[in-house]
């Protein structure tokens, strides 16, 4: 029976280890919350979770560890480009609280 | 007729090479548009980002995270469900895949009626669109923008999950398509991921 669940089920232990990891990863996020730390830290702090989560889901969950490498460097070099050219609204944002946007004041 | 004379659609065979980086090409297709989809909602983050830093009476409605905590642990496990149900059909076992599958799609229902819960809960609290009775009325429209946005998501990934589950079992899909399936409904888990903090936790009120 356990021949034919392992038969079934090959490397099921790893999805349950990334699995409960989501979950502590998580509950970290929900611990951070309540932390009594300014919201910039927080943000960070979070962010850099949710970073760490959906590292574990995209690489385990959705396989992509085991596709070719070339496949991989695709999809991780085209997304981070595109998150990193999307900070341009995150800096222009930064600049509204600072009072430099014309339309701020 | 020799290998020289077959031509489709009159490339000659040369042309034909096998799909790009050795992967099916529908599940090529989901990858490219889990990337696409993955700008639609990081633009809306970040718009979001934009919105709270330059707004200065942000409000913080949210008293509790019981609902949302119930709703990550739901989506979070319907993940795992899914891969059960992959591992399943890639092993032959068509009536558990099936099984998962129909699992991992109540699990999605249970999370889109917490979250509609949610938000009747918010709007009987004077919550809508352009207005809110803690401040900028600018909150609604983002909240109800984004997290729709998911829910519309795990909406059509339910519908996908019904769909293609009847399939796998009526014998049209087979372990593959459950696969590519499995792909969109962990990505829509991924951004669950990235909502929670930036928008209930980060708006929690202490």
């Amino acid at each position: 029976m356990t021949a034919k669940v392992e038969q079934h089920n090959p490397g099921m232990g790893k999805d349950l280890i990334v699995y409960v990891c989501l979950l502590v990863l998580a509950g970290l996020q929900f611990v951070i919350a309540y932390q009594n730390i300014v919201a910039s830290r927080m943000f960070w702090r979070m962010l850099t979770v949710a970073c760490v989560e959906a590292g574990l889901a995209v690489l385990f969950f959705m396989h992509l560890w085991s596709e070719k490498r070339i496949f991989l460097w695709f999809v991780g070099i085209f997304t981070i480009s595109v998150l990193l050219g999307m900070q341009y609204g995150w800096t222009d944002s930064f600049r509204m609280l600072v009072g430099a946007a014309p339309f701020s004041k | 007729m020799s290998s020289g004379d077959l031509t489709i659609g009159g490339h000659s065979p040369g042309v034909i090479t096998e799909p790009p980086f050795s992967i099916p090409t529908k599940k090529l297709a989901m990858w490219l548009f889990i990337i696409a989809d993955t700008m639609t909602f990081a633009a809306c983050l970040v718009a979001y980002g934009f919105l709270r830093n330059g707004t200065a009476n942000w409000p913080r409605p949210f008293h509790s995270i019981n609902n949302v905590a119930i709703m990550t642990f739901i989506l979070l496990t319907s993940s795992l469900t899914m891969l059960i149900g992959l591992r399943s059909a890639r092993a032959g076992d068509k009536s558990a895949a099936f099984r998962w599958i129909m699992i991992t799609a109540l699990l999605g229902i249970a999370f889109g009626f917490l979250h509609i819960r949610e938000w009747v809960g918010l709007i009987g609290e004077g919550m809508t669109m352009f207005k809110n009775p803690w401040g900028t009325g600018l909150f609604g429209a983002s909240f109800f923008s984004i997290t729709g946005l998911h829910l519309t998501h795990v909406t059509g990934g339910v519908i996908a999950l019904l769909v293609v589950g009847l399939r796998y079992k009526g014998g049209r899909y087979n372990a593959d398509d459950i696969e590519i399936l499995g792909l969109y409904w962990h990505f829509v888990d991924l951004v669950w991921m990235f909502v929670v903090p930036l928008v209930y936790l980060l708006n929690l009120a202490h």
